[in-house]
């Protein structure tokens, strides 16, 4: 199993967000989790990539069977944690190709590879670029800096095939892309997917899923996954929206 | 003093030139205190000419009539001017045998500063067997320059070999009057570097004091003097990304530059002198004058600094925008870490028309630390159409330190237009963890913040010194964050 969150529970200054979250993602599946806004999904995947700031009160992450609480950030994006921000932030002075380069070699450096020489990282730019069709102008400038919202989002999956990852959460990717930039975007997904890694796409239409097709579809509610099923799940959410899943727990 | 006693003392000076001065083991006679004997003493034993003594004395009784300035955001501790021992020969520093010899904390720095083993080695005073690499890299150097009819030498060289030229141009940017440190400097210099670039000469590299010969241990109170006749080019590099430890705590240096018409400096500087340790204790304080007078019409001075050592730095590189369209530039990095602190900045004059300046300023703060930027443009009323930007920025790390930004301004003519841009910003929880994310620890992290932040200056300096610059960057802030 790639992942395994176990009874999580997360609190902030002492608020709790995550009430007890179990979650199992295994190597070529594709996870979607959707759910009302501020039920907690951005602080699920905050948590899981080890972003500082979140008191976790119980439970535990396993990846790869090791406890994923235990390392820094940084460790677990070397063990090949990927995340696509909602809110991707600005590094101005920083270019791109910079930035890139300096994570892709520390990555290498974890896993004990020489770090990839000028010629074969350019060519790996190019090729990324090609696959979620950003222009050169973007990957010239600065981390983030001065990109449109669309573009950011872009450049999020553009990050994540140069660093191929084995497991990407992807917190609302798809928010903020037109039509064509969508279909650009899950493209690229689709394309990186294999049988070794995992996607895990958070996102709250139902739309981003008919070119995205997930194994499964959990519905995050009130700091708990209250529902898990199959792709067909997404479409039941859309059509009855979220206040049938208040009646359902209510009900349970 | 009697006559033999004279002779004697001409005698040992004059020998120790002969064999050159490095070549000299033991230390010399070192004599504590300042007086007009201190001078005479000196002057004696560089057998200066007569002109240059009296230059000195007359610095020296300027000097007597100054304060030590205390307008600077500086907590400067009493410095007893009497306990320093404002001479002594060039010392040759005790050789080791081996690197094992060597401060382990300062074979990390060379390490990670990405050094060779044969430039540690010479950095820190080990005997190096194969040397003849870079005896043979020097004396290339030199005879191109002499070719080109290029003076590049020690300061003491220049004296003896071109008196004309020294007494001509020394004083005429920074005269000896023109403050505390500067006079002081005007009366016990030591060394320092001299160059001259004969008209309508573009230096065909980079010179610096690296490749000078007899470069060894210029002493707390330096003079550079550089001077670009006519249509004349040169890039001039001084210091080093290595840290230098010394043990005089007082360094007051002069810099001038003195550019004729149509004539283009660039000086380039990495500064980063022992700043002491995580308490600040036995850091180095930097007092020194830097100042260039573009002094024909359509000539260019830059100014580029990286700041990153000194327990106090207190420095304004300035321009004196005398020619018409003349053009005076200052690119500035300074950061300060623990308990360092820095006062700096840049002067911009302008007397000519169409003349212009820019000033680029980046401070970084850390720990403790103060960070002051202090600027004076000034136009006067024959600088009509003349034009300026500053740009001060300020990057906070933490919230214990400090940056501070004064600007002044003066402008007696209407048509000439100053503008003054500053901003404040700190590194954001948020972009260090969008670094994390991707695999880049937070040390490495600020590393690459910090040097996008400052890229504009950096892309000023020549090429492998901005590389090494970068490297310096992150390491100066090491421990900073987290
Ligand atoms: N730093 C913080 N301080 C205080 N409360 C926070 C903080 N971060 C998140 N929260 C709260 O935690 C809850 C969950 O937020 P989270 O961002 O995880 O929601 P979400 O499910 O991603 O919502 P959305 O769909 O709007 O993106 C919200 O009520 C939010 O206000
Ligand atoms: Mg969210």
């Amino acid at each position: 199993m790639l992942l395994q969150v176990k009874n999580l529970h997360v609190s902030i200054n002492g608020k709790e967000i995550l009430k007890g979250v179990n979650l199992e993602v295994n190597k070529g599946e594709v996870h979607a989790i959707m759910g009302p806004n501020g039920t907690g999904k951005s602080t699920l995947a905050a948590v899981i990539a080890g972003k500082s700031g979140y008191e976790i009160t119980q439970g535990e992450i396993l990846y790869n069977g090791k406890n994923l609480l235990d390392m820094p950030p940084e460790v677990r994006a070397q063990e090949g944690i990927f995340l696509g921000f909602q809110y991707p932030v600005e590094i101005p002075g920083v270019s791109m190709t910079n930035f890139m380069r300096t994570a892709l070699n520390e990555i290498r450096k974890y896993h004990g590879q020489e770090p990839m020489s000028a010629k074969d990282f350019l060519a790996r730019m190019t090729e990324k670029k090609d696959l979620v069709e950003l222009t050169s102008k973007l990957t010239n400038r600065s981390v983030n800096e001065g990109f449109s919202g669309g573009e950011k989002k872009k450049n999020e999956i553009f990050q994540m095939a140069m660093l191929d990852p084995q497991l990407a959460i992807l917190d609302e990717t798809d928010s903020g892309l037109d039509i064509d930039a969508l279909r650009i975007v899950a493209h690229g997904v689709n394309k990186l997917k294999t049988t070794e890694n995992a996607t895990v796409v958070i996102t709250h239409y139902q739309r981003l899923l008919d070119y995205i097709v997930p194994d499964f579809v959990h519905v995050l509610f009130e700091g708990k996954v209250v529902l898990s099923g199959g792709k067909e799940l997404a479409l039941e959410l859309e059509e009855k929206g979220y206040d049938w899943i208040k009646k359902e727990t209510e009900n349970h | 003093m009697a006559q033999d006693d004279k002779q004697l003392i001409q005698e040992v000076t004059q020998s120790e030139y002969k064999y050159g001065f490095v070549t000299n083991i033991e230390t010399e006679t070192a004599i504590k205190g300042l007086t007009e004997d201190t001078i005479r003493f000196i002057s004696l034993k560089k057998a200066e000419p007569e002109w240059l003594l009296e230059y000195r004395l007359k610095a020296f009784a300027k000097w007597k009539e100054m304060k030590q300035p205390n307008w600077a955001q500086l907590k400067i501790p009493e410095i007893d001017f009497q306990e320093i021992i404002y001479y002594a020969a060039p010392k040759r520093k005790k050789e080791l045998e081996s690197l094992d010899q060597v401060d382990p904390e300062l074979l990390d720095t060379f390490n990670k500063l990405g050094i060779s083993l044969d430039e540690q080695k010479r950095l820190s005073g080990v005997a190096v067997d194969a040397v003849i690499d870079s005896v043979s890299v020097k004396t290339t150097f030199t005879e191109t320059l002499s070719k080109h009819g290029i003076i590049f030498c020690s300061f003491s060289e220049a004296v003896k070999n071109h008196p004309d030229l020294v007494k001509k141009y020394l004083g005429m940017a920074v005269p000896p009057s023109d403050n505390f440190f500067a006079a002081l400097n005007t009366a016990v210099f030591s060394d320092g570097s001299f160059c001259f670039i004969p008209k309508g000469v573009r230096s065909p590299m980079e010179l610096s004091t690296y490749f000078r010969i007899n470069a060894a241990n210029t002493g707390q109170f330096e003079r550079t003097l550089i001077i670009a006749d006519e249509g004349s080019y040169v890039s001039y590099m001084e210091g080093c990304t290595a840290p230098q430890r010394d043990e005089n705590q007082l360094h007051a240096a002069v810099v001038e530059i003195i550019a004729m018409k149509d004539a283009e400096v660039k000086y380039s500087t990495v500064q980063n002198w022992y700043p002491g340790d995580k308490n600040g204790r036995g850091g180095i304080f930097n007092f020194v004058t830097k100042r260039g007078i573009c002094k024909g019409d359509h000539s260019k001075i830059s100014w580029t600094q990286v700041e990153t050592g000194s327990a106090i730095t207190w420095k304004y590189p300035s321009c004196i925008l005398s020619g018409d369209n003349s053009i005076g530039e200052f690119y500035s990095v300074a950061v300060t870490n623990n308990h360092q602190q820095a006062d700096t900045g840049s002067k911009m004059i302008h007397l000519g028309k169409n003349t212009k300046s820019t000033i680029i300023s980046k401070g970084i703060s850390a720990g403790q630390s103060q960070n002051s930027y202090r600027g004076l443009v000034k136009m006067t009323k024959r600088a009509t159409n003349s034009r300026n930007f500053s740009q001060c920025d300020s990057l906070l790390l933490g919230d214990k330190c400090g940056a501070h930004t004064f600007p002044y301004i003066e402008g007696a003519n209407k048509s000439s237009i100053i503008e003054h841009e500053a901003t404040t910003s700190k590194i954001s929880e948020d972009q260090l963890f969008y670094c994390q994310q991707r695999g880049i620890n937070q040390e490495s992290a600020v590393g690459l913040i910090v040097n996008g932040y400052a890229k504009e200056v950096l892309n000023k300096l020549p090429m492998e010194f901005a590389v090494e610059a970068q490297k310096l960057l992150s390491i100066s802030l090491e421990g900073s964050v987290g």
